[in-house]
């Protein structure tokens, strides 16, 4: 008896053999259509923006006229922004994930603060504006200042930074652990001097990429009101400031033309940040992380 | 003489400091911990407080069933939501017609087809492709994008829902392709090996095996990115417009509800007034149907996850 149709088989094949040849094509088109998109958009910017580059645009402070347009309080606003925000969100992300990895039981109190992580992640980025303007800009007066601003970025990045601290510390192997606490080593002694130096280039990396991700973002700043024409750069934290993204965002829904050249301009400079910090981030991880 | 290890132990174990240090870090940390916690809780409560100062102003109904959005009017402002939430549901209707075919496609290909160099090239670079800020895709879309579809179609405006739809979409392609990818990856190598032995293509292993296995973990994707199209807010501020309207059309300007908050976060709607109000009414809408999407994203890929 035959199972299978040998001429029936054969006869099929080809049709087979053509849809799949056809569909592999479709795949690969896709694939192509997603890295042509990033292409044509750097190719743009680049192409747009290049020509308005040079020292004085680095500089120069906002201006009226788009042949003097600068970028330097923006870019140095940016600068302020992180040096609350780093902070901020690596202490509490770090702690929060040594709790989660090293202290926390398995209740339900723990089980209630991961799905909230993972659902605070989802939460739109002008939400957590909202939040900023109601809490830091108007409950405790902090205005539309470096700290209101950077407190309110630190909350939007601090479930990726947790995320990965969680992701690094989990893969510090239980031997360490258990031969530092067989040694006499506590609990604490165990994680300041064990875990968080093996854990410490995956805590980076992803620390790093969460912090480009806040200085990309423009919808908070805008909720909480920061302002975009800023004539000199703040001395405090309490100072107003205005910071990159904003600052393109101001030239780009300005009607002249002139002004998206200078807009493109300032992308440039916001890329050239996020690809200097990603390439630190990659170098961390590969020169540092450690394979058990 | 030195003291001997037992000593040590003993001496360290008398050392008041540590164990108070040992009692008050679990502490600390569980504090460090709730701050997302709280967070959370000051999202909702922000939300809830100031909706509520709004809703004692207009009335619940006219809000989520009224049909005009006119917050500026100087003689009757009108606060129907419809318009913003339909504007919303335009962006992300093309953001999902151009992402959902293009990152399913890409994940299919650099699962099944891809050969280990490709997929290491790609997949890095896909990533790149998230981590573009949406201020620049909003310029993209303005400038780039729209220009192009005017030329091909004249009667679109310069503000319209196609072009940031499509460039929307463009930014949540890596978001469906790398978690879609996953999901394929995982499914166990011999069930593909499998399905190969008894002759098929691999075409008829993909849409055959590999789909049905990997479902749950593509649709909580593509679920998960809907969410992201949902609260996407510069590239529809750049290039949406903001006209509030409730109808079909997606060539002419619209207002999606992130739009509408920034638009009124960059005027001066003076603290305490109706409209300053509304942007919280909006937004609190705006984070319902968020959270929705993002619950809907977990149950599916926890209630229709295949274990093997």
């Amino acid at each position: 008896m035959r199972y299978v149709d040998h001429d029936l088989v054969v006869k099929r094949m080809g049709g087979r053999k053509i849809v799949n040849y056809l569909f592999k094509g479709l795949f690969m088109l896709a694939t192509t259509i997603a890295l042509l998109a990033l292409a044509i958009l750097l190719y743009r910017i680049v192409t747009q923006g290049a020509g308005n580059l040079s020292w004085e645009f680095l500089n120069n402070f906002a201006s009226r006229f788009p042949e003097k347009a600068g970028i330097k309080a923006a870019l140095i606003g940016s600068l302020w922004l992180m040096a609350v925000v780093a902070p901020t969100s690596i202490i509490l992300g770090v702690g929060s994930a040594i709790y989660l990895e090293e202290y926390a039981k398995k209740n339900r109190m723990t089980a209630f603060i991961r799905t909230n992580i993972s659902n605070l992640a989802g939460v739109p980025s002008v939400v957590f504006g909202l939040l900023g303007l109601t809490i830091f800009v108007r409950a405790l007066s902090l205005g539309n200042s470096v700290l209101a601003a950077g407190f309110t970025m630190s909350l939007l990045i601090l479930p990726v930074i947790i995320v990965a601290a969680q992701e690094a510390i989990r893969a510090v192997p239980n031997e360490l652990r258990d031969a530092s606490l067989g040694m006499g080593a506590t609990k604490w002694q165990t994680i300041v001097r064990i875990i968080l130096p093996a854990a410490i280039p995956g805590i980076l990396t992803g620390s790093i990429l969460a912090l480009s991700r806040a200085i990309g973002e423009t919808a908070p700043l805008i909720v909480i009101g920061v302002p975009v024409i800023i004539q000199f750069l703040p001395s405090g934290v309490m100072d107003t400031f205005t910071a990159l993204p904003m600052q393109i965002y101001d030239w780009s829904s300005r009607p002249q033309q002139e002004f998206q050249a200078v807009a493109a301009a300032g992308i440039i400079v916001l890329m050239a940040v996020l690809l200097t910090m990603n390439s630190i981030a990659a170098l961390i991880r590969n020169k540092f992380q450690k394979r058990y | 003489m030195r003291p001997s290890v037992q000593e040590m132990i003993a001496q360290s174990k008398g050392k008041k400091s540590k164990k108070i240090i040992e009692k008050i870090i679990p502490i600390l940390l569980f504090l460090i911990a709730s701050v997302s916690v709280l967070t959370t809780i000051g999202i909702v409560l922000t939300l809830i407080v100031e909706t509520f100062t709004f809703f004692s102003r207009v009335s619940f109904i006219d809000f989520i069933a009224g049909t005009t959005w006119l917050p500026f009017s100087n003689k009757e402002a009108q606060y129907g939501i419809l318009p913003l939430i339909v504007g919303t549901l335009k962006i992300t209707l093309i953001a999902v017609i151009v992402a959902v075919p293009i990152g399913i496609g890409a994940a299919i290909y650099l699962s099944e087809y891809a050969s280990e160099t490709v997929r290491r090239i790609v997949k890095p670079v896909l990533e790149i492709l998230a981590g573009v800020p949406t201020i620049v895709y909003g310029f993209f879309a303005l400038t780039f994008v729209t220009p192009v579809l005017q030329g091909l179609f004249p009667e679109i405006k310069i503000f319209n829902a196609i072009s940031p739809g499509i460039v929307v979409g463009i930014m949540i392609i890596p978001m469906i392709a790398s978690l879609s990818e996953d999901a394929m990856s995982s499914v166990p190598r011999q069930i593909r090996d499998g399905a190969l032995a008894m002759g098929s293509t691999k075409f008829e292993v993909a849409t055959k095996v590999i789909l049905p296995a990997a479902l749950s973990g593509i649709v909580a994707s593509v679920v998960l990115a809907v969410s992201r199209a949902i609260g996407e807010t510069m590239i529809v501020s750049l290039a949406a417009g903001s006209t509030p309207r409730f109808d079909g059309d997606f060539t002419g300007s619209i207002q999606t509800m992130t739009s509408y908050i920034v638009q009124v976060s960059k005027g001066d709607a003076g603290y305490g007034t109706t409209i300053y109000y509304s942007i919280y009414a909006v937004g609190f809408t705006l984070f319902i149907f968020t959270m929705l999407m993002n619950i809907l994203a977990t149950y599916v890929s926890k209630r229709f996850k295949e274990e093997y």
